[in-house]
């Protein structure tokens, strides 16, 4: 059997091992939080009736392995249920959610990730030039700050100063596709600046490390350029490193951007997750749980193939 | 103290007549041309003309995605202002004078012991499917909230109502189970909307000014003007959008920036720097939202009342508004009742910090040694943890030794509250002063969180609901604060005031000071300066 077709299956067997282990600890996890969906909801209005009532239509009354057990029934079934906060189906709740999730990060992704990869290089080609230094500092500077710092700057430049851009990102069915890309242009900055530090600083270091190989020295005394040796010879030998850290930022813009969100009213997946986990919504938490574990497991997958394509030797094994 | 900044703020939120404004202000020694321009500018917006047209834009903290739009379920602002302020009515309505008028029901009547309520109901309303509102209608919504498997959070008030009976198409009487004058408040409780009996309570087809047109909770609301609405007067936007802006400083960015018209919950640690912006007013709103530092009186040491008066004396208020609040807000008397009600016993002497009578008291309590565990969180109010550390320095002042639990914020409405001895609460307005002492001090009440039962306190209570003699009913209700005061489990340091900003383009009239936004109610009562 191909071994890149043996490495996908098993990997695959053991994503969704993972994932059960994860909608078991979500579980576990939720049912550990104080209160109930009942009490989150009413809160300081609750009276022992309406709770009672509450948890008995929502046959939160049920023993937890019991509903933990029908959940996952529903699950495998491809049944992902209904919200039990207002009643309605999971895939109309999350569905939207997880689209505009996926266009902020994809947005962000089109333009950081080339952009991050080319400042590397050119950080690997004038090392330790003033270029060099003003990229690495820029670059580190902007990582070091918390993100709704930057997104708090970035509204006072560009929203209340110059009013150029919406300091909220609230995008809906009704706007066109360049109103959105307008309306998103501050959130997909802020992360652009969380992430391409990370893969600037990893592409670089990844390429310095090849340069002194032994068989880059030899393309030196015949005599070949600096660009060439770096684009041609060097960059297809440091891809490995560099597709990993681009998925693992990927992945983080899916998954990790709640407080860009937050601070930009965008209506993502990550703003869901914490109301579903405040009001103990498990259905919704279970859901989103397992779209982000997914999301993650999927990503290492793909980065583990690209890394096998972009080497001979893994991929020609003998 | 009364000065030109009050009177204006007085004179904006309905509380002091044109004529006594300009009368003030004289005596003040404003002169007549100053009285007049502050009459003309600052609040021009209470005289200036309605006008329609125009989307109105509304960012609004307290939006969940686990919203519904079922008025049972509506529990915070976005739902609020969407069902209450846009989509619905209810009977009775509260004006900013804080007096019931007719909503949806045309005029009502009691017997002489106010057991037997009749409600006329308004002829011709439509709602949004086009069917025509009759008794029926409301029955079937007040029943919503009554019975055993309700989940609505207003079956406490509706509890007191023991049959509602059709007397006609449009006629319908409440026969409660006890007497109570001030029956028609109760129906203006924003849980009691009126639907059609085909409704689920979950399609949004109400009877108000404004049609839904999209609705994706916690986010976004789209609705459009109802060209049948009953009111002539009301709803002059074309367009309501509501959207939900839980960050502040979002909301402040989204207000300045043009994005949105109308915020609520301003920051109280920026909002005099808001103040000083062009183009945007600040509505402040001195309502009945109050704070209370709830003792368990079934609970020792909290069951000897030298102890609760101990710890009453060792608050320092004015400081606590001053910092907590940064003076948005006033201070408390220890009773629940604020000055914007109508039988707010402005006689009794406010109480002080007072560090020698509080040593005084617990050296009665012969308690001089023992420490006091205070459980609170942010979830209680916000800056709720830091007014528990302010309260417990001043105390030590007095010689009582404070000790701040900090709770988590999860659960703190059940697992704390109601739980804990001694802990922070949070109580929101209730329009009358019954719905206020019957919520959480008599002594059956289910929320009586300082398990509090006072003989004397709870016949008056009784008695009051059923005297329809105004000075006879003050004077109850004014003992009532008094013995609140001197012997209920409450501290109550301060009332805190609803400030919300809105660009200058919005006109309104005087706001009501019942619920945030002129009770709920600013995209039906508010409108674009041309």
């Amino acid at each position: 059997m191909n071994p890149l077709a043996s490495m996908i299956s098993k990997r695959i067997m053991f994503g969704v091992l993972t994932l059960m282990a994860i909608s078991l600890l979500i579980f576990v996890g939720v049912e550990a939080l104080p209160g109930d969906l009942a009490e989150a909801i009413l809160g300081q209005n609750a009276t022992p009736e309406t709770i009672q009532a509450f948890r008995t239509e929502l046959k939160l009354d049920l023993p937890a392995s019991e509903r933990y057990f029908s959940w996952i029934n529903d699950f495998v079934h491809g049944d992902l249920g209904h919200s039990l906060a207002n009643g309605r189906p999971i895939a109309e709740v999350i569905g939207w959610r997880f689209a505009n999730s996926l266009f902020l990060a994809v947005t962000t992704a089109v333009f950081a990730i080339p952009f991050a990869i080319m400042l590397g290089l050119l950080a690997a080609i004038y090392r330790d030039s003033w270029f060099d230094r003003l990229i690495s500092i820029t670059t580190l500077s902007a990582i070091s700050l918390p993100e709704f710092f930057v997104a708090y700057i970035l509204i006072a430049l560009f929203s209340v100063q110059i009013p150029l851009f919406p300091c909220i990102s609230t995008i809906n069915d009704d706007m066109s596709f360049l109103t959105k890309l307008h309306a998103i242009f501050l959130p997909c900055l802020t992360l652009a600046l969380v992430v391409i530090g990370h893969m600037m600083r990893m592409t670089r270091a990844a390429i310095i490390n090849v340069l002194s190989s032994p068989f880059i020295e030899m393309a030196r005394l015949k005599g070949i350029s600096n660009r060439r040796i770096i684009i041609k010879h060097a960059l297809p030998n440091a891809l490995s490193p560099i597709i990993n850290v681009v998925v693992l930022n990927l992945a983080y813009l899916v998954v990790g951007v709640v407080v860009v969100e937050v601070v930009f009213v965008y209506p993502g997946l990550g703003q869901l997750l914490v109301d579903a986990v405040s009001k103990r919504d498990l259905p919704v938490v279970q859901a989103s749980g397992l779209i982000f574990a997914g999301t993650y497991v999927f990503l290492n997958l793909m980065a583990d193939v690209l890394s096998m394509l972009s080497n001979p030797k893994l991929r020609n094994p003998r | 103290m009364i000065d030109v900044e009050l009177l204006k703020r007085l004179f904006s939120e309905g509380k002091v007549s044109r004529r006594e404004f300009i009368a003030q202000t004289a005596a003040l020694g404003a002169t007549a041309a100053l009285s007049q321009s502050i009459l003309a500018t600052n609040v021009f917006a209470a005289s200036s003309e309605p006008r329609r047209g125009g989307r109105l834009r509304i960012g609004l903290s307290g939006g969940s995605t686990t919203d519904t739009i079922d008025p049972a379920a509506s529990n915070d602002m976005m739902n609020q202002v969407l069902i209450n302020g846009q989509l619905g009515n209810c009977l009775v309505e509260i004006d900013h004078e804080n007096k019931p008028i007719p909503e949806l029901a045309e005029s009502w009547d009691s017997s002489p012991d106010t057991k037997i309520w009749n409600f006329k109901l308004r002829k011709g309303v439509e709602f949004h499917n086009g069917k025509t509102m009759d008794a029926d209608d409301v029955i079937y919504s007040i029943n919503h909230h009554r019975g055993k498997d309700t989940k609505s959070p207003a079956k406490v008030l509706v509890d007191s109502i023991q049959e509602i009976k059709k007397e006609g198409k449009y006629s319908i009487s409440f026969i409660l189970k006890s007497a109570n004058a001030d029956f028609p408040f109760l129906l203006s409780d924003y849980h009691l909307v009126i639907v059609p009996t085909t409704s689920d309570f979950k399609d949004g087809i109400f009877s108000g000014g404004y049609i839904l047109q999209k609705y994706e909770p916690g986010v976004r609301a789209l609705a459009t003007r109802n060209p049948n609405y009953f009111k002539s007067d009301r709803a002059f936007f074309d367009e309501v959008e509501t959207l939900g802006i839980n960050d502040v400083n979002a909301r402040t960015n989204a207000l300045k920036t043009g994005q949105i018209d109308v915020m609520n919950r301003c920051e109280l640690k920026t909002v005099h720097l808001l103040k000083r912006m062009k183009g945007i007013e600040i509505i402040r709103q001195n309502g009945f939202k109050h704070y209370t530092f709830a003792m368990q009186c079934n609970t020792a040491p909290y069951n000897n009342n030298d102890v609760r008066l101990a710890l009453k004396y060792g608050v320092d208020r004015e400081q606590m508004l001053k910092t907590i609040l940064r003076g948005y807000g006033s201070i408390g008397n220890d009773h629940p009742i604020s000055s914007a009600s109508r039988y707010f016993a402005s006689e009794l002497p406010q109480r002080q910090f007072d560090p020698d009578k509080a040593k005084f008291h617990l050296k009665k309590a012969g308690l001089t040694n023992t420490s006091f565990d205070f459980h609170t969180a942010e979830a209680a109010f916000v800056g709720a943890v830091d007014a528990a550390v302010i309260y417990k320095e001043t105390a030590a002042k007095a010689g009582i030794n404070i000790n701040v639990i900090r709770e988590p914020n999860d659960g703190y409405w059940s697992n704390v509250w109601m739980k804990k001895p001694w802990c922070a609460v949070m109580w929101g307005g209730r329009p009358t002063e019954d719905m206020m002492f019957s919520t959480a001090y008599a002594a059956d009440a289910a929320w009586n969180d300082t398990s509090w039962k006072n003989k004397r306190f709870n016949e008056l209570l009784i008695a009051a609901r059923a005297e329809l003699d105004e000075p006879k009913r003050r004077a109850m209700y004014v003992e009532m604060q008094s013995i609140v005061r001197d012997d209920g489990g409450v501290v109550v340091p301060m009332f805190a005031a609803d400030l919300a900003a809105t660009s200058d383009k919005i006109g309104h009239g005087p706001v009501s000071v019942n619920w945030e936004l002129d009770g709920f109610r600013a995209p039906e009562r508010w409108w674009f300066k041309s």
